[in-house]
C-alpha cells in the first residue's frame, strides 16, 4: 500500500492577525486564547496524518473542532495558512492554477454536508455535473450520471428538481454526482447525515464495495461513531483543530488517547466492531482418539462444566460429549468415547462480527465453537464474556 | 466662512466637457453607433402593420407566459394598444419603445460584464458603488446639457441620458445576484476543477439570473421614465407629446400621452416580470 495523502504540519486560522495568532499557537496557547486575544479562529492547528491508498480514513470530533477545514485543505478549496498537503507525493501548493483545475478534475470528488446541488438543474444534469466540468460528450456523461442515479437508488427522479426531493435523497444525488467523476479519492463531509438508518447502511456497505472492488480512496468526515467503526479502516479523532489520536477502531476502542476520546466512544454500540476473537475463550477439550470416559469425566468436573469438546490429535473438532453420557459409558465400562459425540456444536469463524452472532448466542444450547477453514478448534464463545464486551468492562481484547 | 471664495467646481467641470469635445472623432464614432442601433429598432416598428404589431405583442406574451398563462394581461395589451393607435400616438410610442430599448440594450451590454467585475473585484466594487449612487441621484437634467455639448440633438443624446440615468439597477443587481451564490455552490464547481469561465456560465449567471432580470426590468422603467426629459433635447415621442402640452397648457392631451406612457410601461414591466417567472 501506498501513501495517497500525506499531510505535513497543516494549519488553519481564520480572520485576522494571522501572523500574531500564529506566534501564539506556536508558542502553545489554546483556540480559545488564541481567539480572546487577537479574535483570529484557529480551524485547524498543525495535523499530521497520512491516508493510503485504497484507505477509508474517518475523521471524527465535535462541532467545530474542524473535520471540514481539514478536508477542504484536501483539495484546496481552502489554502491553508502553513504546511503542506501532498498528493501522491505531489504538493498541491506548488501547482498552477491549470495543474490544480486538472488534478481535481482527475483524482478528486467531493460529496458536501450541505448537498451544494444547483437548484435550476435536473437531478440528472447535477449528476454529469463533474463531467460537463471535464468535457465529456453529452451521451455518455447521461449514461454515466443515470448509472450512478441508479447506484444510489433514485432511478426515476432524473427529471426532478433538487427541491422536489428530501433532505436525504438529495444527498444521495451528491452522492451519485461525486461517483460519476470515478474519482481516485473521495472526500465525503458527512456525506450520510442526512439519511434515514436504513438507507444509511445501505450506503454504507455500497461504500465498502466500491473501495473494496475500485480501490477508491476515502477521505469520511462522521459524528456517527458507529458509522466510523463500521466503515473506518483508521479513525482520526480531532478536538479544537488539533489531532488527539489517529487509529484502527479497535486501537481507538481498547486504548483512547485521553479523556476526550474516552467520553467519544462511551456510548458506541461495541458489537459492531468486536469480532469473536476478541471474547473468544480457550475450549476445554478431550482427545478421542486418546481418552477413555473417565478422563473426560474428571476433566468435566475439575472445570465444573456439564460437557466436553471433542477434538482430535490434529484438534479437528468433531462436536461435544455430554456429561450424562459419560457416566453411562463409565457403568457399561466402555472404553471408547467417539460414539458418544454429538455433532450440535455451532460453529463460527474468528473474524465474524459479535453483531452477527447476537442474535443466536442466547439461544444455541451448547457455546459457539470457533474454528478455522480447515476444521481446526481455537476456541469457544461464552455468553458471559460476549456480554461483558458490549458493556465496556473485562474486554479479552487481543490486539 | 463667508470670505471663503467659491470653489469653482462649475468652471472645472466646464473646461472639462470643454476639453471632452476636442474627441469629436470619438463622439462621432459614438453617435453614428448609436444612431444605428436606433435605426434599426425603428425601422422594424416602422415597417410593421400596426394591426400585426399588436398581433406579435400579444403572441410573444401568450408564448412567455405557457406555464402561467395571464389572460388579463393579453385583454390589458389589446385594449392598451388599440388606444394607442386610436389616439394617434402610434409612432410615438413606437420612438418611445426604441428609446427605451436602446438605452436598456445598452444598459445590459455594459452593466452586467461590469456587475459582474464588481462582484469578482473588491476594489472594482469600491469604485463602482459611489458611482452608481451618483448616477442615479444626480438630476436627469443634469445629462442633458453634456450629452447635447458631445452628441447633438435627437434621440441619441437622449439614449445616452437615459443609459446613464437608468445603468444602475442592472449593475448592482447583477453584482448582488452574483455574490448572493452559496459559498458550497461556489465550492461544488471549484471541487470539480471547473474554470473561472465555467464557474461563472455554469453556476453564478443561472443563479444569478432572476436578480438581474429583476435589475433589467429597473433599469427599463428608470428609461422609460427619461422619455419626457429626452424629449426636451429632441428625442422624439409620446415625452413630446406631453412636453407639448405642457407647454401649451393642455390638460387633455396631456394626460392622453401620459395614459399611453403608462400603458407602454405595464406593458414592458409585466412581460418582463413574466420572462423572469419560469422557474427552474
Ligand atoms: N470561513 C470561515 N471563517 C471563519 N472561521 C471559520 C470559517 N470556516 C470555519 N471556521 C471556524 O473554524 C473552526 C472549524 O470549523 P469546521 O467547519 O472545520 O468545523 P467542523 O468540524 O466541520 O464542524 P461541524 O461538525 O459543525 O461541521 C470553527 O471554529 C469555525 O468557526
Ligand atoms: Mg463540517
Amino acid at each position: 500500500m501506498s501513501t495517497k495523502i500525506e499531510v505535513k504540519n497543516l494549519t488553519k486560522i481564520f480572520g485576522k492577525h494571522v501572523r500574531q495568532a500564529q506566534t501564539l499557537l506556536e508558542a502553545g496557547k489554546s483556540k480559545d486564547e488564541i481567539l480572546a486575544e487577537t479574535e483570529a479562529t484557529v480551524g485547524v492547528d498543525r495535523a499530521n496524518f497520512t491516508v493510503e491508498d485504497g484507505e477509508i480514513f474517518v475523521i471524527m470530533g465535535l462541532s467545530g473542532s474542524g473535520k471540514s477545514t481539514t478536508i477542504r485543505m484536501l483539495n484546496r478549496l481552502i489554502k491553508p495558512t502553513s504546511g503542506s498537503v501532498l498528493i501522491d507525493g505531489q504538493d498541491i501548493a506548488k501547482m498552477s492554477k491549470a495543474e490544480l483545475q486538472k488534478i481535481r478534475r482527475e483524482k478528486f470528488s467531493m460529496v458536501f454536508q450541505s448537498f451544494a446541488l444547483l437548484p435550476n438543474r435536473t437531478i440528472q444534469e447535477n449528476t454529469e455535473f463533474g463531467l460537463e466540468i471535464q468535457g465529456v460528450e453529452k451521451e455518455e456523461r447521461a449514461k454515466k450520471a443515470r448509472e450512478m442515479l441508479e447506484v444510489v437508488g433514485l432511478k426515476g427522479y432524473e427529471d426532478q428538481y433538487p427541491d422536489q426531493l428530501s433532505g436525504g435523497m438529495q444527498q444521495r444525488v451528491g452522492l451519485a454526482r461525486g461517483l460519476a467523476n470515478d474519482p481516485e479519492i473521495l472526500l465525503m463531509d458527512e456525506a450520510f447525515s442526512a439519511l434515514d438508518p436504513l438507507r444509511r447502511k445501505d450506503m454504507q456497505d455500497e461504500l465498502l464495495d466500491l473501495q473494496a472492488n475500485l480501490q477508491k480512496t476515502i477521505v469520511f468526515i462522521s459524528h456517527d461513531l458507529n458509522e466510523a467503526l463500521r466503515i473506518g479502516d483508521r479513525i482520526m479523532i480531532m478536538k479544537d483543530g488539533e489531532v488527539v489520536q489517529i487509529g484502527t477502531p479497535e486501537e481507538i476502542l481498547s486504548h483512547p488517547a485521553d479523556d476526550y476520546v474516552e467520553r467519544f466512544i462511551e456510548d458506541v454500540d461495541r458489537s459492531r466492531v468486536y469480532t469473536v476473537g476478541n471474547v473468544m475463550i480457550p475450549a476445554t477439550t478431550v482427545n478421542i482418539e486418546k481418552a477413555g470416559p473417565r478422563l473426560a469425566a474428571r476433566r468435566m468436573r475439575e472445570n465444573g462444566i456439564s460437557s466436553i469438546y471433542a477434538i482430535d490429535s490434529q484438534k479437528h473438532l468433531y462436536g461435544i460429549i455430554d456429561a450424562n453420557d459419560v457416566r453411562k459409558a463409565i457403568k457399561e465400562d466402555q472404553k471408547d468415547i467417539r460414539s458418544l459425540v454429538q455433532d450440535v456444536v455451532p460453529t463460527t469463524h474468528i473474524d465474524t462480527p459479535l453483531s452477527d452472532l447476537m442474535d443466536d448466542i442466547s439461544s444455541t444450547p451448547v457455546p459457539y465453537a470457533v474454528v478455522d477453514d480447515d476444521n481446526h478448534l481455537l476456541g469457544i464463545i461464552v455468553r458471559g464474556a460476549v456480554l461483558g464486551a458490549l458493556s465496556g468492562n473485562e474486554v479479552n481484547v487481543n490486539v | 466662512m463667508f470670505n471663503m471664495p467659491k470653489l469653482p467646481l462649475a468652471d472645472w467641470i466646464d473646461s472639462l466637457v470643454d476639453w471632452l469635445s476636442h474627441f469629436e472623432g470619438f463622439f462621432y464614432a459614438v453617435t453614428s453607433f448609436l444612431g444605428g442601433i436606433i435605426d434599426a429598432f425603428q425601422w422594424v416598428f416602422d415597417i410593421i402593420p400596426i394591426p400585426l404589431f399588436i398581433l406579435i405583442v400579444m403572441g410573444a406574451t401568450w408564448y412567455i407566459t405557457r406555464k402561467n398563462r395571464r389572460w388579463g394581461l393579453l385583454v390589458f395589451e389589446l385594449i392598451g394598444l388599440l388606444y394607442i393607435w386610436n389616439q394617434g400616438y402610434w409612432r410615438d410610442m413606437t420612438q418611445t419603445l426604441t428609446l427605451v430599448l436602446s438605452a436598456s440594450l445598452l444598459a445590459v451590454v455594459v452593466g452586467i460584464p461590469l456587475g459582474i467585475w464588481a462582484a469578482t473585484n473588491k476594489t472594482v466594487a469600491k469604485i463602482v458603488k459611489p458611482l452608481m449612487d451618483f448616477m442615479q441621484t444626480m438630476p436627469a437634467f443634469v445629462y442633458l446639457i453634456p450629452a447635447v455639448a458631445f452628441f447633438g440633438i435627437g434621440m441619441v443624446p437622449g439614449v445616452v441620458a437615459s443609459v446613464i440615468f437608468s445603468m444602475p439597477p442592472t449593475v448592482r443587481m447583477t453584482q448582488l445576484g452574483i455574490e448572493q451564490v452559496p459559498t458550497e455552490l461556489i465550492e461544488a464547481a471549484d471541487s470539480f476543477g471547473s474554470t473561472g469561465w465555467q464557474k461563472l456560465y455554469k453556476v453564478q449567471l443561472p443563479l444569478a439570473k432572476p436578480t438581474i432580470m429583476a435589475g433589467i426590468n429597473q433599469s427599463m422603467m428608470l428609461a422609460l421614465s427619461m422619455v419626457v426629459i429626452a424629449s426636451m433635447i429632441g428625442a422624439m415621442g409620446l415625452g413630446t407629446q406631453v412636453y407639448f402640452a405642457v407647454g401649451r397648457n393642455e390638460a387633455g392631451s396631456g394626460f392622453a400621452a401620459g395614459l399611453a406612457i403608462v400603458i407602454l410601461a405595464i406593458i414592458l414591466d409585466r412581460v418582463t416580470q413574466a420572462l423572469n417567472q419560469d422557474k427552474h
